[in-house]
């Protein structure tokens, strides 16, 4: 099967799921014991209130109509009007995205950026000190939530060195970028202004870090396992008896192999990350999309829990498929796997 | 021959108890300092009104003479804004977290093996059915599904755990439905078919047995995982509601008088750690023992 047609299956295999996704999350938001009209007026209102309140969101109709009218709504970008904030879901969570996707984005370049050189290290001096210490460090950050880590990092390095603001996404002083992407990152330094960088840099840089050292953790785990399986294959050996240097097997010849498995987690990897954005955002009032989810949850408003569930499930679903565009490019017998199947 | 005694499971589960892998698993000091950790805590939940310091004031009790205290030689673990005990409540807390990761597992897990056990083993439309069904839930990360479902259902530690359930089962699912899968050509299956037996048969007692060694090894690591993911919960306000003492919305709790009552965030954090750790520990300890993927 060439590349191409494979792409365009899992495509498909990944619209039917998120065709699943909206039916679960519709059923789940629809099986509420109570009346959403009646949470969301409050208990003061009138019982003729409620009535048309439950006419005017198409409540009265029957189950599939009610979800055939969410699905056109949602082919339109329409995913209603929040019961809580009173403004259309679809502009809240555009608003709320590019903050949650600036710190999901940042934390996963931390997960790579240090979770691979760390395994690798760890993988090369195997059993040693630094393996040791790897390891433990790993450990930890695998096993501690990240909301606590986000109270730990608040404490440490804001409260007692001072050196890390926590509020929001840039000092009050400091006026956002023009918006191009909605990263402020990005957009700063598009429009030129490196101390508008410089101010979200520090701002991101803890909520970032209590988000990823969970999946640093992972993936030093997962690529020293890869890469120590690796060191014990024949065709390092064969590269030591031709004396090529040892970190030149290391970074060409014995990372390789193990970067497959390593970008097939981080698919879920993101996931775990978006999960957690929720308590990490709460922390260190992130102004993101999964703060309004919170929000969204705690005042009972149906449709913008449905709404952000929706993004996120559609975000992951995209990175997912993206994921699996990259491993199968880099790794033919995936394809030819799926040919048997 | 029976096909019962043809059953190589049974070597795997005696194996468990076997003395010699007894002497392999205490040769791992992490596995050891794992399966210490667990052993104090369940001790220190099941007895937690004998353990506690001050089990007066680890609830509803409040004690205003003694309120807000660092970390002393009376309350090791300090005191929060109504005088109660920290350490007090820590331990009465693991009694919520421990509750919680057996019974959520105790839902998940008999719904992911049946699931897992009938599409590997029946294949054709209902592997396409119920694998679909199982991608679609995996499909929606696990916290945010959770949060979704104690968003339309009030917060309370009954639907906190109902929540988490609804999340967990898929893993299963995906882990026996790969197991039944490659065992299903397995000579000593193909036998017990030949030799007449039923499905129900071959399923629960051919093929689940030798699901154990995995299942056990994930159940251990995963009471950890639901204990993080409860504490979660808590903290964001949707499980446990106050007084009852738990770790995740007592960190929350902290975490508005920081920095200057620390310790009310960092110990109950410490101990969310200290729970997960040891369950950790323990679990990557009985793979090596069992030499399974999870």
């Amino acid at each position: 099967m060439n590349l191409p047609r494979y792409l365009v299956r899992r495509l498909f295999a990944c619209l039917a799921t998120f065709v699943g996704v909206s039916i679960l999350i519709f059923g789940i938001a629809r099986v509420i014991p109570g009346d959403p009209a009646r949470i969301a007026l409050g208990p003061t209102a009138t019982d003729e209130q409620v009535r048309e309140f439950r006419i005017q969101l198409g409540l009265d109709q029957p189950l599939p109509q009610q979800y055939a009218h969410y699905v056109s709504g949602l082919l339109h970008g329409d995913l209603g009007v929040s019961l809580y904030t009173n403004a259309p879901v679809a502009r809240d969570l555009r608003a709320g995205f590019p903050a949650t996707f600036e710190l999901v984005l940042v934390a996963t370049l931390f997960m790579v950026g240090i979770g691979i050189p760390l395994g690798v290290i760890a993988a090369r001096h195997r059993d040693g000190a630094a393996d040791n210490v790897i390891r433990l460090g790993a450990l930890l950050g695998v096993v501690t939530p990240s909301f606590v880590w986000a109270v730990l990092l608040m404490l440490v390095f804001s409260d007692y060195l001072g050196w890390l603001p926590i509020d929001g996404r840039l000092s009050e002083t400091v006026s956002p970028p023009p918006s191009v992407t909605g990263l402020y990152l990005v957009d700063s330094l598009l429009a030129g202004q490196p101390h508008v960088f410089l101010n979200a840099l520090e701002h991101i840089i803890l909520p970032a870090t209590a988000l990823s050292l969970a999946s640093i953790g992972q993936t030093t785990r997962l690529t020293r396992a890869n890469v120590a399986e690796a060191y014990a294959s024949p065709y390092i050996e064969m590269a030591r008896a031709y004396g090529i240097s040892g970190r030149r097997i290391a970074s060409r010849y014995a990372l390789r192999p193990a970067l497959i498995p390593t970008l097939t987690i981080l698919g879920l990897d993101i996931a775990a990350k978006l999960g957690n954005a929720f308590l990490v955002e709460t922390v260190f009032g992130w102004p993101g999309m999964a703060q309004y989810g919170v929000q969204a949850i705690l005042h009972k408003d149906l449709n913008g829990i449905v709404g952000t569930v929706l993004v996120i499930a559609a975000f992951f679903l995209v990175i997912n498929m993206i994921v699996d565009a990259a491993v199968t490019v880099l790794d033919p017998r995936i394809r030819l796997g799926a040919q048997g199947a | 021959m029976s096909p019962r005694r043809m059953n190589p499971a049974r070597i795997s589960l005696r194996r468990l108890l076997h003395n010699r892998h007894w002497y392999r698993f205490s040769r791992n000091s992490l596995s050891l300092v794992g399966l210490l950790m667990v052993l104090t805590i369940t001790l220190a939940a099941l007895f937690a009104p004998w353990v506690a310091p001050y089990p007066g004031n680890a609830g509803p009790g409040v004690d205003f003479a003694h309120a807000s205290q660092p970390p002393s030689r009376a309350h090791w673990f300090g005191t929060d804004i109504s005088g109660r005990d920290e350490l007090s409540r820590v331990i009465f807390g693991y009694r919520v977290s421990l509750s919680v990761g057996v019974i959520v597992l105790a839902i998940a897990v008999p719904i992911g093996v049946v699931v897992g056990l009938l599409a590997g083993y029946y294949r054709d439309w209902v592997e396409m059915v119920l694998m679909r069904v199982t991608d679609v839930f995996l499909s929606v990360p696990p916290l945010v599904l959770a949060l979704a479902i104690l968003g339309v259902l009030a917060p309370s530690l009954r639907n906190a755990m109902l929540a988490i359930a609804a999340m967990w089962w898929p893993w299963y699912a995906r882990l026996i439905f790969n197991i039944t899968r490659t065992l299903t050509g397995q000579g000593y299956v193909v036998a017990a078919k030949v030799l007449g037996a039923s499905d129900a048969h071959i399923l629960f007692v051919e093929i689940l047995p030798n699901c154990m060694a995995s299942l056990l090894t994930k159940i251990t690591l995963d009471i950890g995982f639901v204990i993080l993911t409860a504490a979660s919960l808590g903290f964001l306000g949707l499980g446990v509601q106050a007084p009852t003492p738990e770790l995740g919305s007592m960190v929350a709790e902290g975490a508005q008088n920081l920095p200057d009552l620390w310790w009310m965030s960092v110990f109950p954090g410490l101990g969310i750690l200290v729970a997960v750790l040891g369950f950790n520990l323990l679990g990557d300890g009985l793979r090596d023992l069992m030499d399974v993927e999870v």
